[in-house]
């Protein structure tokens, strides 16, 4: 219970995030991409502020013995740069440069009930579980 | 090129990016997790035990952080301007929704995941995957705005 309190917690404050930075507009992302058009440079902005808070926060946290919870902390990630890391990221970079959403913001949008955001998430799903399917053909 | 300088606002950026890392640093520190969007959707979709009631609070703490900005604005859900703009046509949000939810789970992470938690790691595979998905966010804007005028 505490696990699923802390995570809504979190969950929270990401979204409060992306409504205040106006990232969960997917008009103020296609901005940010459009560089040859008139440019709204607010999404580096985003990141740069996520990216410092993030480093400087991890680097207090992971002098820890393990999370507080309980558990323990991810192993550093692999630095393997394979070809599905590459084709997803690649693929991911098509839809979201389409209509602006990435999967947080479309999720956190459905607050404000615009079918619009409905029909992508329920894509975005599908999406996901055909992939999980293929892999585990795969696998 | 030309700065909107109607739309850019980098202080709202600047602190809604410092909350969206503060999420980041609680996942990890409470949890020892990665608040990567698409992989703890992922995980919902292919449950294992005891590990979906995590996933789905943070699901639903995102759309709740929204409507709590919601609600501090004034009540926006009925305000006739609604502060998304959703521009794309039904079949196209489809067909993204599709490719944003298929190459997320292949890449193995997102805008968050690797974006933001993988970066501040210095995990080579989340600046590798991160600057191919903006190049391509990026290049899909430049063909759909600029060279077939659409959107």
């Amino acid at each position: 219970m505490r696990h699923v309190a802390a995570a809504l917690l979190a969950g929270v404050l990401f979204g409060l995030g992306l409504a205040v930075s106006g990232m969960v507009n997917p008009a103020k992302v296609l901005g940010f991409l459009d560089l040859a058009g008139a440019w709204d440079p607010t999404l580096a902005f985003v990141m740069a502020g996520a990216l410092v808070t993030t480093m400087i926060g991890y680097r207090l946290v992971l002098r820890r013995p393990g999370p507080v919870l309980g558990g323990s902390f991810p192993a550093p990630a692999t630095s393997a740069i394979d070809r599905p890391l590459i084709l997803g990221a690649l693929i991911f970079g098509v839809g979201w440069g389409l209509v602006g959403f990435c999967p947080g913001p479309a999720i956190a949008s459905l607050a404000y009930l615009d079918p619009g955001s409905f029909l992508f998430v329920a894509a975005m799903v599908v999406g996901m579980w055909f992939q999980g399917r293929i892999d585990r053909k795969a696998g | 090129m030309t700065i909107d300088m109607a739309h850019f606002s980098p202080w709202s950026g600047l602190a809604g990016g410092a909350l969206i890392g503060l999420a980041a640093v609680l996942m990890m520190g409470l949890q020892g997790r990665v608040a990567g969007v698409s992989g703890i959707v992922g995980g919902i979709l292919r449950p294992a035990r005891g590990d979906v009631g995590w996933r789905l609070g943070f699901v639903l703490g995102l759309i709740v952080g929204v409507a709590i900005d919601c609600a501090a604005a004034g009540v926006c859900w009925f305000a006739s301007d609604l502060p998304i703009e959703i521009a794309a046509s039904p079949a196209l949000l489809v067909v993204a929704g599709l490719l944003v939810g298929f190459g997320t789970r292949l890449g193995r992470g997102c805008t968050s995941g690797h974006g933001v938690c993988g970066l501040a790691r210095l995990s080579r595979r989340s600046m590798a995957a991160t600057a191919v998905f903006m190049a391509s966010g990026f290049l899909t804007v430049f063909v759909m705005r600029h060279v077939m005028g659409g959107l």
